[in-house]
């Protein structure tokens, strides 16, 4: 036996006060598990966003085109290394149901602006460059429908339709896309701008928005104003942002995911650490005259607190570890059907380690009035006399 | 009341306790000497500082004045971290109603003391074996208290009060939630450990049957001792 056999049988001397204990924190830091996974899909953007990269959208909104044109305009300010642009296709597979995330893209820039996230083998770029109805996947979407290099798929789309009146893109896959770090999502297919401008019956020679590169990041507020001075009074006028704020005002149409998440968990954890603490008191309490029996023996106050906040950590963890694990599990579960949602969403390891400290926190808090209580009780009083 | 070379001192020993606005003498000025080996029985009436008496010997509170030394250790000005390493070497403590630990088995109450020692596994479990045979109880080390009569768990807790082998043993009323033929037993069994291992013991009992296992009855009345020599 030693210190930490008491602590655990300690708590475990109630057996159905202490399950119960357990099941609240874990549902609690199930519910953390979740949220946080749910609040890093949303704002995964944010994290990974280059300091020395911009987007410029119409000023109304990301929907609305901006004409083509801009692209060459803005190549020539002072202080943009490289731009590239986008369109949003609004693509789906086989059923409406298959959403993919489609983009028709600059080929010859796309890549280099976004070359610290994702690479394409030379010649598979190569071929995607010189064919004009073909595309390259990402390498988690071609793992999803077993794609691989020379496969034509129809691509349709729920916006766009072409001159023919269809709605259904036949293209070659010319290429993988790997992201160049494990958190980067690759659920994507890219195809030729070109070719989707060329085919499509409206909107022709608009793009969506442009991606681009400054020469510093010091630079960034002096191009942006730059561009969307360029374009003021214009049918078409710009908003020019850094790609983290960007990336914060997507996500704000999810709603204030953070606000949620502090809203949701915070009172879950205010009111399971009343719960516990006042459980933890309680269970000190009853345990008044044991405390002083212990002091008597010789166990010092400061190693009767430090089993009381063991009792209350190991409470914590023992219901924590367990709920963030489920949480684990359910992100597991839905990360396929969420894909397109929210790609990134999973417990990481970050957040498992944030849960810990939580947990820890929890422990230590509830625990702490009741130790404190114990290590100063005196031993006379505790033994009912005196 | 001394003795010459005495294990217990206390010299003008005072004790009071406040209640509200009013205050309680307990002791005044009490002097006391105990030599090692003795078996002392204290007895008087409720409320005459019998267990107070204990409590001070036993380093669990403090008196007001005076001094008290304990195998010519000073006790009285130790602070609460000394007095704890200080009783887990030298006094073991016999309570009324026993003080299990109700989660624990025999053996694992037994083995609590030993956690404050530097002794590993095997050589705690081999005390533990000793303490619970000296008790009688060597083959109920698995049983928990509530699977045990009283007169069984007292003899756990004397088995847990001398594990670490102390010199000193303060009893309180360690009879008195106790049948006849239970309380005999918890008594010749504290009788051998003064006569055979040589413990000293102080016993707080109201019980004069039970004062007659000791080999000195002090009577403590209005904080002062009276002496009575008992018949071999």
């Amino acid at each position: 036996m030693n210190d930490f056999d008491l602590v655990r049988k300690n708590l475990f001397r109630r057996k159905l006060r202490a399950s119960l204990m357990i099941v609240s924190i874990l549902i609690a830091f199930m519910i953390f598990g979740v949220l946080a996974g749910f609040y890093r899909a949303f704002t995964a953007g944010e994290d990974r966003a280059a300091a020395d990269r911009m987007i410029t959208v119409n000023k109304i909104n990301f929907t609305q085109p901006m004409p083509i044109a801009y692209f060459n305009r803005v190549r020539a300010v002072e202080g943009v290394r490289q731009v590239t642009f986008a369109n949003w296709f609004g693509g789906y597979y086989q059923d409406p149901k298959n959403f993919i995330m489609a983009l028709a893209i600059e080929p010859n820039t796309y890549f280099d602006v976004y070359r610290s996230e994702f690479e394409v083998p030379p010649e598979q770029l190569q071929a995607f460059m010189r064919d004009r109805g073909s595309a390259v996947v990402g390498e988690k979407l071609a793992q999803k429908w077993g794609w691989k290099i020379g496969d034509r798929i129809p691509l349709n789309s729920n916006i766009f339709s072409q001159k023919s009146g269809g709605h259904t893109w036949d293209l070659a896959i010319a290429g993988i896309v790997k992201g160049k770090a494990e958190h980067i999502d690759t659920n994507f297919l890219l195809f030729q701008y070109a070719y989707f401008d060329e085919t499509r019956s409206f909107g022709k020679d608009t793009i969506g928005w442009m991606i681009l590169q400054t020469t510093s990041p010091e630079n960034n507020d002096r191009v942006a104003k730059a561009i969307d001075a360029m374009f003021a009074n214009s049918t078409a006028e710009t908003s020019t942002d850094t790609e983290k704020a960007f990336g914060k005002a997507f996500a704000a149409q999810f709603g204030n995911i953070a606000l949620i998440v502090l809203l949701v968990v915070g009172a879950a954890f205010v009111t399971i650490l009343m719960i516990v603490g006042n459980t933890m008191a309680l269970s000190i309490r009853e345990r008044t005259r044991e405390i002083g029996v212990l002091k008597t023996l010789g166990f010092s106050g400061p190693r009767i607190l430090a089993m009381v906040l063991g009792e209350s950590v190991l409470l914590a963890l023992l219901g924590g570890i367990p709920g963030l694990a489920i949480a684990g599990l359910i992100a597991m579960a839905l990360r396929n059907s969420l894909a397109n949602v929210a790609p990134a969403f999973s417990v990481s390891p970050t957040i498992a380690l944030q849960g810990l400290a939580l947990m820890i926190a929890l422990g230590l808090i509830t625990g702490i009035i009741p130790a404190l209580n114990a290590m100063r009780l005196k031993i006379a009083t505790a033994l009912g006399r005196g | 009341m001394t003795a010459e070379h005495p294990m217990i001192r206390l010299t003008g020993v005072a004790k009071r306790f406040t209640k509200g606005k009013e205050t309680i003498s307990i002791f005044d000025h009490l002097d006391l000497g105990i030599p090692r080996g003795d078996f002392i029985a204290v007895m008087g009436p409720s409320g005459s500082g019998k267990t107070t008496l204990l409590n001070l010997l036993g380093g669990i509170d403090r008196a007001d004045a005076g001094e008290i030394a304990v195998a010519d250790q000073r006790i009285d000005g130790l602070s609460e971290g000394e007095l704890a390493t200080w009783r887990a070497a030298n006094i073991g403590f016999i309570f009324q109603f026993y003080n299990l630990m109700p989660m624990l088995t025999a053996a694992q109450n037994v083995e609590l003391p030993l956690l404050l020692t530097r002794l590993n596994r095997k050589e705690r479990a081999e005390r533990v074996h000793t303490a619970l045979s000296v008790v009688g109880l060597a083959d109920r080390t698995k049983h928990r208290p509530r699977e045990m009569s009283g007169g069984q768990q007292q003899r756990v807790a004397i088995a847990r009060a001398i594990v670490s082998d102390p010199n000193l043993l303060l009893c309180d009323e360690p009879t008195g939630d106790l049948d006849r033929q239970s309380a005999d037993e918890i008594l010749s069994i504290l009788q051998l450990l003064n006569g055979e291992l040589g413990k000293t013991i102080v016993m707080v009992t109201h019980d004069p049957a039970a004062a007659n296992y000791a080999k000195r009855v002090l009577h403590l009345d209005k904080g002062r001792f009276v002496e009575r020599e008992l018949a071999a």
